[in-house]
């Protein structure tokens, strides 16, 4: 066991050497193959510091060993009897070992260190910006020089997650809507945060920036090979840290300029939906897996919510939470006489549009489109047990929304 | 003189029943509570550990829902920092100072009482939510992680405001241990116990104790902001009413950096003393590591932005905080070569004790050498908030404090007990507990380097292996624990060979001058010291 860490060590350190400078190669001690300048300027640090600390580490475990062996009762040691350097000369050679550290700490290590800190927060001449958005538990990407946004999450299965159904290859690293991003060119990174502190982080580029409330945070990437990177939220943020990855797909400046094409004209499609009257069945349909992706997460897939924290949406269920709470709900008209989604269907829209300011319950109007909308709150006034009938059309949910969110997605 | 005013009436013997450790002013009586309750709090930290790594073995969410698992990596951290290894180092002290200056006992002895009492309720109030929970009332216990990130912990259930009240008993504790190790230091020393002849494991409680006074106080002032944005509608952390999410983050880490420093110097004190009697030399550079001591307690409040070089702050202060993080690698890097003067040349043997320091030195050796390089601002952008990090401190926190403490103990265990413990049992504990450390958190390097976040539930395929094997480390790690826990409680029993004052050939110091176990009061006249 004790033996095995000095050799993985010195084995990393003298690929690692080799590899810092031409390969590709991925090395159990290295990081996902960087694809941007940032990256790789990491990776070579990466490397630099564990050869310098295995060397450290060898020589250190060496005079150890080495005094462990000679030194010791059973071999008939007499014990020495000093307790400092006793001559002069041998004050000056202890020094040596911490002089040298300094040397490696402000110099060989220092120095790259300080080049790649500038180069980081260097931000100018970009010429694409992201502004990304990072809310309890998925990522909203926008693009405003091409009027594009969307809210991109998790879409692996929940059984998957919970039970023995097969996992698909990118299990947890998958997402309904990636963020694409052109290649060879510098991206500025726009980094906010909708609710906690997140933490933007794909390994291959390299840099992890936190998404934190009230702040605006700038990173930049210039990715260097198409591909798709997988990367997950880096600072704890509740129930769904685990589970909100980041994948970006990084394509030539061609197939960029389609992709911006394409999504415009889904954004016309969307749209369309909005405006186009539809039958209950469909909207309850489509709801279900609205409810599924957004909502399931606090509300629970079964409807029955996290007593004291999440309220049920199934009908007739006793929830037990703070007074406070429970006032919030029974002023929108909610928790009456055990109806649960009893309120007036205008309240339940504006809740689901605006959410219910100072608790978890999510503002929906800048991720969902009218469509999901209707379609989410019509499933709920008539999905576990609540049966009222009631159907929403998309146009309740266009006329309802402040001005300021219309038309998303 | 309050000490013995304190004692009036206790006769030469120790008072029978529970209140005699309800009612006890005996630093030895208050040591030993302190370890125990150290001891039961390592085990549960270390139960909410096993829980963690069985969730982990493989990739699906089988045994916990992931509100849970947040629960129990909060509760686990806290447990480990607060409830486990303060009051172990604290019991150390308790037990030990007065014994190594030659006093008779601490100096405020009805203090040190509340010191004590102060913790378990505190450990109560951590755990309770659980037990209301089963009940339907709540939401379990604080979720936020032990570092309790604003805003996510002003979002955060009831549970958060039982933490937020724990914390302030833990502080108080803490404190008025701190002003007791102070005052018992610097006023009741033997005549001739200068400064300069202190031990070794004095001098570090004695900066220990200074930083706690120093830096508790930013994260007790911190909580109450918290609690008052919880509840009292202030906006000191909630960007939504103007206030500012990273002034928690700076605050938290201006007290959790040196923290880590508090956990690790009694036993960097006590480790040299231990070296120094199996190696049957004196200790080596004992000015210089008092003076490192010094060193690294003063630079430990300076360098706590080294935890947030991704939240952006601008180049410069990261820069800053990354040099002069680097800088405290020179007074560790003393100690390490003050450990390896003080066994050289030595006539080395190889007791439990022994073989815990010298694990001690490879395995925080290792710790010290990975917070290096997260040292560096720049590519700590790859490390920061992986599971590289977390590897890195549980090598400087279980390789170091922990292994320290219980180095520690199998050496005053038979002071304490009067009995010797079982050395193959101290044996096999020693080897299993390593092999079992290193299967457990090496994979744990590599996993951080791959990029895998820490504080997930569940995680994607290719880290499957890697989380298999830490998993399987650390049942291994936690099993081997039983065997210490078996070793003292055998010892306690009265199992083992009677042990001698000295106890060790090698073994100098107040504390060996006296019969073991010791009478339940030493020094009522002051001891000669040459
Ligand atoms: C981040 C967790 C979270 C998510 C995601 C979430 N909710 Fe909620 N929701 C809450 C909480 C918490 C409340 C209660 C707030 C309070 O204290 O008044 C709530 C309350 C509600 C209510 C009123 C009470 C009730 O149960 O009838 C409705 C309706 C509702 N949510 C619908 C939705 C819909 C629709 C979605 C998905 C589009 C959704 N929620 C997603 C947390 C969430
Ligand atoms: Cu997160
Ligand atoms: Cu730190």
């Amino acid at each position: 066991m004790r033996w095995s860490k000095p050799f993985v060590y010195a084995a990393g350190a003298a690929v690692g050497a080799l590899y810092a400078s031409t390969a590709q190669a991925k090395y159990f001690f290295n990081f996902q193959p960087p694809v941007t300048p940032i990256a790789q300027d990491f990776l070579f640090i990466h490397d630099l510091f564990l050869a310098i600390i295995t060397a450290i580490f060898l020589l250190a475990f060496g005079v150890l060993l080495y005094s462990l062996y000679n030194h010791r009762k059973s071999r008939n040691a007499k014990p020495a009897t000093f307790s400092a350097p006793t001559t002069r000369k041998l004050w000056i050679l202890s020094f040596i070992p911490i002089l040298s550290l300094m040397f490696i700490d402000y110099v060989v290590l220092g120095i790259p260190s300080f080049n790649s800190v500038l180069a980081v927060t260097n931000t100018s001449h970009h010429k694409l910006t992201v502004v990304v958005t990072a809310s309890q538990w998925k990522w909203h990407y926008a693009y405003p020089a091409y009027g594009i946004q969307y809210t991109s999450s998790l879409s692996t299965p929940t059984d998957q997650i919970y039970g023995d159904a097969r996992k698909d290859k990118h299990f947890l690293l998958e997402v309904d809507h990636p963020m694409v991003l052109p290649t060879n060119e510098k991206v500025l990174i726009v980094l906010k945060s909708a609710d906690v502190i997140h933490g933007f982080w794909v390994p291959a580029f390299g840099v992890k920036m936190d998404a934190i409330p009230g702040y605006i945070r700038k990173l930049w990437v210039n990715v260097e090979k198409p591909g798709v990177y997988r990367g997950q939220c880096s600072e704890l943020c509740g129930v769904g840290h685990g589970f909100m990855p980041i994948v970006v797909r990084a394509e030539s400046s061609a197939g960029f300029t389609k992709w911006v094409a394409s999504e415009r004209a889904r954004e016309a499609a969307t749209q369309e939906a909005a405006e186009k009257t539809w039958s209950k069945a469909a909207l309850i349909d489509r709801g279900k897996q609205v409810f599924d992706k957004n909502c399931a997460a606090c509300h629970q897939p079964s409807g029955l919510g996290i007593p004291g924290a999440f309220p049920p949406i199934a009908w007739g269920h006793p929830f037990s939470a703070t007074p406070a709470m429970l006032a919030d709900l029974k002023a929108l008209g909610f928790f009456r006489d055990g109806k649960i989604v009893g309120g007036p269907v205008k309240n339940h829209i504006h809740i689901v549009l605006d959410g219910i300011p100072g608790t978890p319950m999510p503002a929906f109007a800048s991720q969902l489109g009218d469509a999901d909308i209707a379609s989410v709150i019509t499933f709920e006034r008539n999905a576990f047990g609540n049966n009222s009938g009631d159907i929403v059309q998309p146009e309740q949910i266009t006329t309802a929304r402040p001005k300021s969110t219309k038309h998303p997605k | 003189m309050s000490v013995m005013d304190a004692h009036a009436g206790e006769g030469e013997h120790a008072p029978r029943g529970i209140t005699r450790w309800l009612y006890t002013t005996n630093h030895k009586d208050i040591g030993i509570l302190y370890m125990v309750f150290g001891i039961a709090m390592f085990l549960v930290g270390g139960l909410l550990a096993m829980l963690i790594r069985a969730e982990l073995l493989t990739p699906t969410m089988r045994i916990m829902h992931p509100e849970l698992f947040n629960q129990v990596i909060s509760v686990h951290g806290l447990v480990m920092v607060f409830g486990a290894l303060m009051p172990l180092t604290a019991g150390m002290a308790n037990y030990l100072i007065p014994l190594m200056i030659g006093a008779p006992d601490m100096a405020l002895p009805r203090m040190n009482n509340w010191s004590f009492w102060l913790l378990p309720p505190a450990a109560i109030l951590l755990v309770m939510p659980w037990l209301l929970n089963l009940f339907g009332i709540g939401t379990g216990t604080l979720d936020t992680g032990w570092t309790m990130y604003a805003p996510l912990s002003i979002q955060s259930g009831p549970g958060m405001d039982f933490a937020i009240f724990a914390i302030f008993l833990l502080g108080l504790s803490s404190t008025l241990f701190s002003i007791n190790v102070i005052v018992t230091v610097l006023n009741t020393r033997a005549p001739g116990m200068t400064m300069h002849k202190l031990p070794l494991f004095v001098w570090s409680w004695l900066w220990t104790a200074l930083l706690l006074i120093a830096v508790f106080p930013a994260l007790i002032a911190a909580s109450v902001m918290l609690l008052a944005d919880r509840h009292f509608g202030t906006h000191f952390f909630s960007a939504a009413g103007g206030g500012d999410p990273v002034l928690w983050v700076h605050m938290f880490w201006f007290f959790g950096h040196p923290e880590v420093y508090i956990l690790l110097l009694p036993t960097a004190g006590i480790l040299p003393q231990i070296l120094a009697t199996f190696a049957r030399k004196p200790i080596f550079g004992y000015n210089m590591q008092v003076y490192s001591f010094g060193a690294i307690s003063l630079l430990s409040v300076v360098v706590w932005a080294h935890h947030m070089y991704t939240s952006g702050l601008p180049a410069a202060a990261n820069l800053y905080f990354m040099f002069a993080t680097m800088a405290i690698s020179v007074p560790v890097s003393i100690l390490f070569f003050c450990w390896f003067g003080t066994i050289w040349r030595g006539a080395m043997t190889f007791e439990t004790p022994m073989l815990f320091s010298l694990g001690y030195i490879v395995l925080f050796g290792i710790g010290g050498l990975t917070g290096l390089i997260l040292s560096d601002a720049a590519a700590d952008q790859q490390y920061h908030g992986s599971y590289f990090v977390v590897a890195h401190f549980h090598y400087t926190l279980f390789g170091g404090p922990i292994l320290g403490v219980i180095a520690a103990i199998y050496y005053y265990l038979p002071k304490l007990t009067g009995r010797m413990y079982s050395e193959k049992l101290g044996r096999w504990h020693f080897w299993l507990t390593v092999a079992a450390f290193n299967l457990t958190f090496f994979p744990q390097f590599l996993l951080g380097i791959d990029g895998m976040p820490r504080r997930i539930p569940d995680y994607a395929l290719k880290f499957a292996h890697l989380n298999m094997a830490s998993s399987i480390g650390a049942f291994f790690l936690g099993a081997s624990q039983l065997l210490f826990l078996y070793n003292i409680i055998r010892t306690a029993a009265g199992w083992g060979k009677p042990a001698t004052g000295r106890v060790w050939e090698g073994a100098e110091g107040l504390e060996f001058t006296v019969s073991s176990p010791p009478p339940y009061h030493t020094f009522a006249s002051p001891p000669v010291i040459r």
